[in-house]
This record gives structure tokens, C-alpha cells and sequence, in this order.
């Protein structure tokens, strides 16, 4: 072969190697279902439950329940009903009931505050976190999760979700050892909720957590379609002036 | 229509612009600059670059200030006020937005920039001082950045600064210590650091920026543009010493500049609008965690433009002649970015462009692109990644921080083995 093509062929090699090479990342046991952040009815569901559930021990001080109130289109009367437990001062950011010291006390560390949670950790962990708890003897909280192994929270969800096991599975790993890893979650005793109802309850958490980290979001999407069309208008303006300037080039 | 438009527009009244010109030489600078000005005329996609770069800088510049307004710059107050300008002050999300957008855009344009003057060979005589000045606007780019990526106060911010400023501790003959003392004002990263770092990124770092900016376009302008066929369009003058092949740069390239910049803006707000932490690369998920001294994250990466240097830092870990493996590494990845200052003198072709160069250089230039890529991935990895194809990421840093220093230091022997296989450079710009 010829010195030219030869080069060529490895060139092209060296250029689709890092493509191939560096697959691989972390483990999920789910993929997390469709997250429309704009559904403004399912962020009202998760409202509820990050406030009936996650508030207790968990602020998200960043979020105001007036922001809320005025995105999701409510009253200030209904919101302060319904969903205003800890706090009746609507301009505040959501803060939390318990004293930090006290859940340094019961839980080893203090609850992070989960304003901006959902940027941090991405919604398919999320997702992932919130339906993989299983009840575990060796954990001192009684309970283990797989997406966060070794968490001090513990399944607050429970009364819903009821309890569930994992499944497991022996895999031969990269180095050809083989290994019990846990692929699959099943539920041994029910909760109030089904397995679907619950599925919808995360999803409906998820959502709100996904618009508590950015509530511009919404605002952020309608803008910019507006923003890209001027621009788009403009482009084809400019290179019209563009092109009859350029035809004395030669 | 349009014509006669832009002529009212124009048509100052001539008595004025006189009363000025005799204070101020508004007519000449336009005249110098822009109107007057003669560049080639087949400048192609590539020469894009350098005009997006002033627009980055300006959105850089205009976005900051408004940013300043809200930002507190103390370690207790740094993370939350960023999530006020985030959610309570208007329109905040977007300066914010097109702030962060524009620190990555800033170094895609850049890159894009420099690899144009490799290809066309435009850091070679007699645009050395021209290249030099533009290497210290990217060094002082760097340094306003990293100082920039603090301010969040996220995990990233805090480890990142904390890793970047600790290299300064592998100084030796006992000034490493004193020395990352001294840039932190503190023996950790703390509010002392924040608030100075805060100091250098919005006002220091900007002037020499600017100043900077301001003498490159002044060297190009003495020099004049090189072109893709890398050859002098001041050689061939009709009878009013016009360049045959230059074409003034107003209205010319202003018009279409602004092709570009559109097109560029397009791209530019398409994130900003729908994709502002783009996967994770251009606002990192660990920085929505607020900083942390106590808790060291799992993997610390710099942002995506600092990582190829990050990944030579990383390459050398054995330590050779009674030099520790650390020093090495910060000594490489100084020299992977000093490099660049001597491309003029280490590259001994007479040809500038790439167009018309044997295949040592252009095959030379491909590679050192691919390994900055490569690089660059494997920077955002962490070291002990063990699912890479055949090495481990640190082996595959080492094979490509090896081809990044080759092509600086055997470029003046390859360049000279083109010689016989260069091919004929035109008379006139083609095309």
C-alpha cells in the first residue's frame, strides 16, 4: 500500500478512536420516564408532595411560594390553604421546620437544602433515587438505596410506596470476576399507592424539583423562540446587504 | 433606497466633522482603520474568528457589569446571590446565562482564531509581534477565567481554584508555599480569596485585557492580514498604491462581519436559550452544590478549555533527576502554553499557508489538533478511568502530551524536510 493511503487510514482511525474508547459511565437502574417541565398541572402535584414529604427536613429556601403561586397561575389564598405549612410569609423562600442541630443529631449530617438539587444531580438520578430504596438490616437507618448507597435519609415515601427488595443477578464483571449486582427492584409489601400511582408520584416530584432548580425555565423557552425568529430575520437582511455589496468584488 | 439612506445618515455636516478633525483624528483613525484599510479580499470562513472574539469580549464586558449589580463577592453571600439574580432580579437568568455561554464561546472562538494562524502560518514573518500579542491576550484570557469560575462558589469553584492555586506549591527552593499563600490571601481557598479574586476578575485582568486587544489590532493593522494562500497582498499596487488583491475593510468585511456575527449569535443564544449548562460542559452539575471545604468531591475537572493543559499536568507522574513527579507536570503544562511564543522561530519553512506546504507540516498540524482534542477529553475524566479503549487514561495522556510537545520541538526539522515536496505558491491570491 502506498505510503499516502496508509496515512490516511491511520489518520482516520486516530479520529474516530475517542468516540469509541471512552464509553462507560454511571450506573442507573432506570431510565427516568419524560419530564415535561411546562406541565404546569404535574408540577402542582409535585408541589404537594415535596411539601407534605421533603419539607419537613429539607428547606429550599431559594424557591419563594409567592414565585410558585404566580407561576403556576394559583391564588395567594389557595396557596396559602393548601400548600403553605411551615411558613404563612408568602415572599419567603420555602425554609424548613427542624433546627439543623437537631438533624445533625438524628441523621449524622444536616438535610441539604434542595433548591437547586435537580441541577446538581441531573433527573434520571432523581428519578432513580427517589424509586430504588429497599429495607436493609446492616444500615443503621433499616434502609439502603441503590442509586445512593449508604444514605443517611430514610424512605419517607414509604406509606406509599410500601417496601421493596431487590433483585439480583450474577454478572461476570470486566476483569472476569464474577459478581452479585442488583439489577431490579420488586415489591414484597404494597403501599396505599400502586406501583403505577407511585411511578406517577415521583414522576410528578421530579417535575417540581426540575422547576425549583430553574423556575425560569418556562420563561426561558417562550423568550428565546422569539430572540432565535429576530435574529433569523436579521441573518437574512445582512446577507443580502452582504451579497450586493460583494458583487463589485471580483 | 438603501443607498441614499446611508448616505444622509452619513452626511455628517461637513463643517463639524472639520471643527473635530482639527482636535481629534476622528476622519484619519476611520480612514486607517476601516475605510481605508485594504484586506485581502479572499479571506474564507475562517477569518470569521477575530471580529467574534471583539463581540464575545463586548457581551463579556456588558454582561459583567450587570452581573457586578447583584453579586456579592463574600463566601457566605457568593452562592446565594447568584440564585437571586437567577430567580428575583429581571432578566437576570439571561445576563447570567449569556455570561457563562460566553466565557466557553470566548475560548471556541479563540481556539478557532489560533488554529487559523497556524494553518495559514500567520505568526510567521512579519506578524511575530502580531501572534505574540495575541498568545498574552489568551494567557491573560486564561487567568480571567479561572479567576471568573470562582465567583459561583460551588464545589467546582472552591475545589477547582483549590487544586489550580496548590500547583503554585510545587515551586521549589521553598517559595512554592509563600507563593499560594500570597495569591490566596489565606492558607486555604476562603472569603479572602474570593473577595481579591473578585477584584482581579472585574476590573484588573479586563484592563490588561483590553489594552492588550487594543495593541494586537494595531500591530495587525501595521502589518496588514495575511490570507489563506499566505501570501503579500502589498506586492502588486495599481497606480494609487492599492493593493490589486485588498479591498477596503469598510464596507467590505464590515458587512460581512455581521453575517457572521449573526450567524454566531444564532448558534450563541440556541444555548443560552435552550441548553445554557450544555450536558454539563459549560456549567458544570457539581457547581449547584454549594462550596464545601469539608467535603472534597469524588472527581475535580477544570471547565472544558483549561482541560488539555489539565491532562499534561496529570501525564507525568514519575519523578525523573530528583524532581518530583508534581513539579514536572506544572513545569510541562507551563511550557505546553510558552510553546506557542516561539512558533515564529521554530517553524523554518519560507511557506506560510498550508495550502502550498509538503505533508510533514500539515500532517504534523493534524496531529497536534487531534491530541489537543484528546486531550482535552481525557482532562474532563477522572485519571483512574479504566473503561478507555486499551490504556488507561493517564497512559493515553501520556501518548498525546508526547505528539503536543513534538509538533513544537521537531518543527524545525520537519518544517525544513517539506522543502522538496512544497508546492508552488501563486503570484496573486486565488479565490
Amino acid at each position: 500500500m502506498d505510503t499516502k493511503v496508509t496515512r490516511k487510514v491511520a489518520l482516520t482511525i486516530l479520529l474516530l478512536a475517542p468516540g469509541v474508547l471512552f464509553a462507560g459511565g454511571a450506573r442507573l437502574l432506570y431510565t427516568a420516564p419524560h419530564i415535561n417541565e411546562t406541565d404546569k398541572a404535574a408540577i402542582q402535584r409535585g408541589a404537594r408532595i415535596f411539601i407534605n414529604y421533603c419539607l419537613t427536613c429539607h428547606s429550599a429556601e431559594y424557591m419563594r411560594y409567592k414565585r410558585i403561586a404566580d407561576d403556576l397561575g394559583i391564588s395567594e389564598d389557595i396557596m396559602k390553604k393548601n400548600l403553605m405549612f411551615a411558613s404563612d410569609k408568602i415572599h419567603e423562600g420555602m425554609a424548613v421546620a427542624i433546627e439543623s442541630d437537631d438533624a445533625r443529631r438524628w441523621f449524622g449530617v444536616p438535610p441539604p437544602d434542595l433548591s437547586v438539587t435537580a441541577r446538581a444531580r441531573t433527573r434520571e438520578w432523581l428519578y432513580n433515587y427517589f424509586t430504588t430504596f429497599y429495607r436493609d438490616d446492616k444500615s443503621p437507618v433499616g434502609v439502603n438505596n441503590v442509586t445512593f448507597p449508604g444514605v443517611a435519609m430514610p424512605n419517607i415515601l414509604w406509606e406509599l410506596q410500601g417496601w421493596q427488595e431487590p433483585v439480583y443477578e450474577t454478572r461476570t464483571n470486566a476483569k472476569g470476576e464474577q459478581e452479585r449486582i442488583i439489577v431490579d427492584m420488586k415489591l414484597v409489601e404494597p403501599g396505599k399507592q400502586t406501583e403505577k400511582e407511585f411511578k406517577q408520584t415521583i414522576r410528578d416530584l421530579v417535575t417540581f424539583m426540575v422547576y425549583m432548580a430553574e423556575p425560569a425555565e418556562l420563561e426561558r423557552h417562550r423568550l428565546g423562540f422569539w430572540v432565535l425568529a429576530f435574529l433569523l430575520v436579521l441573518l437574512m437582511i445582512s446577507y443580502a446587504l452582504k451579497r450586493e455589496y460583494w458583487r463589485d468584488v471580483h | 433606497m438603501l443607498e441614499t439612506v446611508l448616505n444622509k445618515m452619513t452626511a455628517i455636516p461637513a463643517s463639524l466633522l472639520a471643527w473635530i478633525d482639527k482636535r481629534y483624528p476622528v476622519t484619519r483613525m476611520w480612514n486607517e482603520h476601516l475605510a481605508q484599510y485594504y484586506a485581502p479580499k479572499n479571506f474564507n470562513f475562517w477569518y470569521f474568528f477575530g471580529s467574534l472574539a471583539l463581540v464575545v469580549l463586548v457581551i463579556q464586558i456588558v454582561t459583567g457589569i450587570f452581573l457586578t449589580m447583584n453579586y456579592k463577592p463574600s463566601a457566605a453571600e457568593a452562592f446565594a446571590s447568584v440564585e437571586f439574580i437567577m430567580r428575583d432580579v429581571n432578566y437576570g437568568w439571561l445576563i447570567r446565562y449569556m455570561h457563562s455561554t460566553g466565557a466557553s464561546a470566548f475560548f471556541i472562538v479563540v481556539y478557532l482564531h489560533m488554529f487559523r494562524g497556524l494553518m495559514y502560518g500567520s505568526y510567521k514573518q512579519p506578524r511575530e509581534l502580531l501572534w505574540i500579542l495575541g498568545m498574552l491576550i489568551y494567557m491573560t484570557l486564561m487567568a480571567e477565567a479561572f479567576l471568573g469560575y470562582l465567583l459561583p462558589w460551588g464545589q467546582m469553584s472552591f475545589w477547582g481554584a483549590q487544586v489550580i492555586v496548590s500547583l503554585f506549591e510545587a515551586m521549589p527552593f521553598g517559595i512554592g508555599a509563600p507563593l499560594a499563600e500570597w495569591i490566596r490571601g489565606d492558607f486555604t481557598i476562603s472569603d479572602a480569596t474570593l473577595n481579591r479574586f473578585f477584584a482581579y476578575h472585574v476590573i484588573a485582568v479586563p484592563l490588561v485585557l483590553l489594552a492588550l486587544v487594543a495593541a494586537h489590532i494595531i500591530a495587525l493593522h501595521e502589518v496588514g492580514s495575511n490570507n489563506p494562500d499566505g501570501i503579500d497582498i502589498k506586492k502588486y499596487k495599481d497606480e494609487k498604491g492599492i493593493p490589486l488583491d485588498g479591498i477596503p475593510f469598510h464596507p467590505y468585511y464590515t458587512v460581512k462581519d455581521i453575517v457572521g456575527v449573526l450567524v454566531f449569535l444564532i448558534l450563541f443564544f440556541s444555548v443560552v436559550f435552550y441548553a445554557p449548562e450544555m450536558g454539563g460542559w459549560f456549567l458544570e452539575h457539581n457547581n449547584f452544590v454549594p462550596a464545601d471545604p469539608l467535603r472534597t468531591p469524588e472527581h475535580i475537572a477544570p471547565l472544558w478549555y483549561f482541560t488539555p493543559f489539565y491532562s499534561i499536568l496529570r501525564a507525568f507522574t514519575y519523578p525523573f533527576l530528583g524532581v518530583d513527579a508534581k513539579l514536572w507536570g506544572v513545569l510541562a503544562m507551563g511550557t505546553s502554553q510558552i510553546l506557542f511564543f516561539f512558533l515564529p522561530w521554530l517553524d523554518r519553512s519560507p511557506v506560510r499557508s498550508i495550502r502550498y506546504r509538503g505533508p510533514y507540516f500539515r500532517y504534523a498540524l493534524y496531529s497536534f489538533a487531534l491530541a489537543f482534542v484528546v486531550l482535552g477529553y481525557l482532562g474532563v475524566k477522572s485519571p483512574t478511568e479504566t473503561d478507555l479503549f486499551l490504556f488507561s487514561n493517564t497512559v493515553w495522556a501520556q501518548i498525546f502530551t508526547v505528539i503536543y510537545f513534538a509538533f513544537f520541538l521537531l518543527m524545525p526539522w520537519y518544517t525544513k524536510m517539506d522543502k522538496d515536496e512544497d508546492r508552488p505558491v501563486p503570484e496573486r491570491v486565488t479565490g
